[in-house]
């Protein structure tokens, strides 16, 4: 329970966003307080033992998109920061070969020249012609987006220097951003390569945490927001956090009550109250009563203005953008405690090295996009692609010696399914799942000691992600930038004073990246100072 | 033909990459792995294996022995009971620093001292009429290191006397039956171990203590990830970040133990009278000042990032070591030089090991570090800081 009745703030909800922005707020000096429904903190972004000694990232399972800003201004380091380098990919082919990529770039080249000699060159024009968009348009990242709605001097001058840093880009690079943020994964893919293999394991990306095929416009800019991060600059590159991002929270959690900030766990909120269009705190849900004059809601937008305030004091067209707001979410996880480690038939001599990354088991883009075709239609994919990694041979603490933990990110699972319900379909998937695997690793189903089923029903349920969306908001052109969550409220801000928002619902979006905590934070601290 | 460690037959199987490094006419693996940086973390979090079989080994010993070594090395190696380990330099007479290296003491007149290059003359050339026999015994005892944070769990499973072994104690033991002596020592920063076994009994002990890791992700890590982690701990390199001052050309070439931050083994130069050599010179530079001192610096994440995206490119943060020298500036003078840095991965920074002159050396003191980009130089700002720069409460623990 919360130690006082009155703070400077209050952040709902302890996911990493609401840990990174309470954070700061306690930083600058606010008395805050951070509220979190569950027993523990890190919403998403949680590690827990769910078999004894086997250590489960539930959800979120990898680092990359943490905005480094965010490590040096909350001092993580000091407080066990820890990223592991995922040092590869391997892709299984249905023919028993593979594709194996890590950091070695001319190792890189002659493995890409064994499924194609034409992609080995397109590799590193690809890397470079993403890694050239990728700087043009992570300014965009770290500052608040303007508001397009506005006449405000203010937000001319946004968008002024917006249009200046765009004015400022070479051609290719703008064409390449277009081309991206517009169009497909697979036809971006289509331009550099010929290998299948090649072309799947990346289009991949295109399709993470969205109701898109890698054919579908809209996969480029998901394959584009998924090369946005970096492991110590290494654009693109992925971390596995000591203790997976569980981790990574509890590492957020030590600094935020270092700055000043308590957090109370198992201290669900109900409502946030206001007194003439001002927020003025909230009440728990078991009618605790705590005062605030800046309360700061880290839920999806739907939580954050249709369910802790009443709708009926907001802008009817916010309201209508807000329940137009696309969720649906399609990604499923399944995790597994392991006897043994695996083994790829082809890789057998080559021990653990291979799966000390991510494992990609989606060989061709027709495999994708049948994964798809069962999705719009209402069911989970009959063969799923899977995002897998074994994070045991990462860090070996996640497993007792010798055993293994497996994460299996898991699509297309969508939230509605056709005449039945997912209580109904949860082993199944599981089972469908296994046997995905059981296809690239014989003798797969041997080695389970545990199988925990994470479908996107459970991701509502126990995180209030809607639809289990893990993106708090599919990342569609619609819903981003200028239009996250809703045009003119993309900014932190609410229509009610001293409410605002900081979640993945806010820009630039979703994944473990603390933007929209920390920007919201800079956009409450500067209101506070405008007001003084 | 380059020589092979008594651990080749292991080493050479683990090897994926084909990279050697040559080590004192030795092959010395460069990466056994893809990546080199995962043999790193496998330092940081589990434990790595370090070949560490071609440094130099002395056996000295006889009734003189202590004598004889108190007056050769700058620390007071009559400090160092047996059973314990002493990190320890020797000097010249103009009090510029040969070398360094650790004694292990394992009895009352017996030591063994490893360096990284040979000085077996130079010893011998001490000895006199004194009762002192001193062996070079670098090929006969097989070594490496067996170091993270995971080591005295794995370990003390198969040698149960290392469960208990204090920060630079060593112990006389058995591993895979053979006869070894076990140091809490190492070149990491880390907790960890070195293992000191009869070379003809080295690949038993390697197998035993790889038996023993199954299952923990422990790997043998090659020079570059010790590189990365011996600049985070702050540990001085010869031939980086000094000089052996026998074979340099000019005393601006050489260091004085003050100017590498030795200054601590000196603490009671003035109250002791041991003779050794170079004492006279180090009790003169502590009287009237040294020319440098040595500091770590960290790097400012800002103006690293704002140097770099101001010429248009994405900064990079290199984990790979450069022991290049770097100058240091303040107010456009040259005022220092940085011998080896990196971006280091636990730091989340760019660190340097540095010297710069006695006045700048303080805590927190800005100073100018040079870089080069498209063919200009510019300046990032950093900071004096304490070294080591991770050091994790488990090291000494």
């Amino acid at each position: 329970m919360p130690s006082q009745r009155t703070y400077d703030a209050i952040v709902v909800g302890a996911g990493h966003n609401g840990l990174i922005n309470g954070a700061y707020l306690a930083k600058s000096g606010l008395n805050t307080l951070i509220l979190e429904r569950r027993h523990l903190v890190g919403g998403a972004a949680i590690t827990e033992e769910l078999h004894p000694g086997f250590q489960f990232t539930t959800f979120s399972y990898a680092l990359s998109h943490i905005r480094p800003e965010i490590i040096h201004e909350l001092d993580l380091v000091e407080h066990g920061f820890m990223p592991l380098l995922m040092e590869s990919l391997l892709a299984p082919m249905e023919n028993g070969d593979y594709l194996l990529l890590g950091q070695d770039e001319q190792r890189n080249i002659t493995e890409i020249r064994r499924h194609s000699k034409h992609d080995a060159d397109a590799y590193q024009q690809f890397t470079h012609d993403v890694a050239m968009v990728v700087r043009a348009i992570k300014p965009l990242l770290d500052s608040i987006p303007p508001n397009i709605v506005s006449k405000e001097p203010e937000e001319l001058v946004r968008m002024a220097a917006l249009a200046q840093h765009m004015r400022d880009l070479p051609p290719r690079v703008i064409h390449n951003a277009v081309r991206l943020l517009m169009g497909s994964a697979a036809d971006f893919l289509d331009d550099y390569f010929e290998s299948e293999i090649l072309k799947a394991s990346i289009a991949s990306s295109g399709i993470i945490g969205s109701k898109v095929g890698p054919r579908s416009q809209g996969s480029g800019l998901v394959l584009l927001f998924m090369a946005v991060g970096e492991h110590d600059g290494d654009q693109g590159a992925w971390a596995f956090h000591k203790g997976g991002n569980g981790g990574f929270t509890q590492v957020l959690a030590t600094a935020a009550r270092a700055f000043g900030a308590e957090i109370a766990v198992e201290s669900p909120v109900d409502t946030v109250t206001t007194d003439n269009g001002r927020a003025t705190g909230v009440v728990l849900a078991d009618g605790t009563e705590i005062e605030a004059g800046i309360v700061v809601s880290s839920l999806d937008p739907r939580r954050t203005f249709l369910e802790l305030v009443d709708p009926r004091e907001l802008p009817s067209d916010l309201v209508e953008s807000i329940n137009r707001m696309k969720f649906q979410g399609t990604s499923a996880k399944v995790n597994f405690a392991l006897d043994g480690l695996p083994t790829f038939p082809a890789l057998a001599d080559r021990g653990p090295e291979p799966y000390r990354g991510f494992i990609n088991l989606g060989p061709t883009i027709d495999y994708l996009e049948r994964a798809f075709d069962d999705a719009k239609y209402g069911w989970f994919s009959k063969r799923p692609y899977l995002d897998s990694c074994i994070q045991s041979t990462i860090d070996p603490d996640m497993a007792p010696p010798g055993k293994h933990v497996m994460s299996n990110f898991v699509q297309y699972t969508p939230f509605e399914l056709k005449g039945s319900d997912w209580d109904t379909e949860r082993e199944n998937l599981g089972d469908t799942v296994q046997a995905v695997i059981e296809g690239f690793f014989p003798g797969f189903g041997d080695l389970v000691l545990h199988r925990e089923v994470v479908t996107p029903l459970d991701i509502e349920r126990t995180l209030g992600l809607t639809e289990g969306n893990i993106y708090a908001g599919e990342f569609l052109a619609p819903q981003m930038y200028f239009f996250r969550p809703a045009p003119g409220w993309n900014q932190y801000r609410t229509p009610i004073a001293g409410y605002y928002q900081c979640g993945s619902g806010t820009h630039p979006g979703g994944c473990v990246m603390g933007g929209p905590g920390r920007l919201a934070a800079s956009q409450i601290i500067g209101d506070l100072e405008a007001a003084e | 033909m380059y020589r092979t460690t008594p651990f080749y037959e292991r080493t050479s199987v683990l090897n994926k990459t084909g990279l050697w490094a040559h080590w004192s006419g030795y092959l010395s693996a460069a990466q056994y792995q893809l990546s080199e940086k995962f043999e790193y973390f496998a330092v940081r979090n589990s434990a790595g294996v370090y070949d560490t079989s071609p440094l130099y080994k002395y056996s000295i010993r006889g009734r003189d022995a202590e004598k004889f070594l108190s007056g050769v090395l700058a620390r007071d190696i009559r400090k160092c009971r047996p059973g314990r380990a002493q990190y320890t330099i020797w000097c010249d007479d103009d009090g510029f620093v040969i070398e360094d290296g650790v004694i292990n003491r394992l009895s009352a007149t017996e030591f063994m001292l490893s360096a990284a290059e040979p000085n077996l003359a130079y010893f011998q050339g001490l000895v006199g009429y004194e009762e002192v026999e001193i062996e070079d015994v670098s090929d006969s005892i097989a070594s490496f290191a067996f170091q993270g944070p995971l080591s005295r769990r794995i370990l003390s499973a198969i040698s149960p006397d290392v469960d208990k072994l204090g920060y630079f104690h060593l112990t006389e033991t058995k591993i895979g039956g053979s006869p070894v002596t076990v140091s809490r020592t190492g070149y990491t920063g880390d907790l960890g171990y070195e293992i000191w076994s009869p070379a003809d009994e080295a690949l038993g002990v390697w197998d035993a203590v790889f038996e023993a890791s199954e299952g923990y992700g422990v790997v043998p890590f090659g020079e570059t990830a010790l590189l990365m982690t011996r600049i985070e701990a702050g540990l001085l390199l010869i031939g980086a970040d000094f000089r052996p001052s026998r074979f340099a050309w000019t005393d601006a070439d050489k260091s004085t133990p003050l100017e590498l931050g030795f200054g601590w083994m000196f603490r009671s130069i003035e109250t002791e009278s041991r003779p050794f050599i170079g004492r006279e010179a180090i009790r003169n530079e502590l009287s009237n000042g040294s020319r440098w001192r040595l500091i770590g610096l960290v790097l400012d994440w800002q103006s690293w990032d704002d140097v770099y995206g101001r010429a248009g490119h994405v900064p990079p943060k290199d984990h790979t070591p450069l022991a290049e020298e770097t100058m240091l500036y303040k107010d456009e003078e040259q005022v220092g030089f940085a011998t080896s840095w990196m971006y280091s991965p636990m730091v989340q920074r760019h660190i340097a090991i540095a010297q710069v002159r006695p006045e700048l050396a303080a805590l927190g003191t800005e100073v100018s570090f040079e870089v080069t980009i498209d063919h200009h130089l510019d300046y990032v700002k950093a900071r004096v800081t304490r070294m080591p720069f991770y050091d994790p409460p488990h090291k000494t623990a």
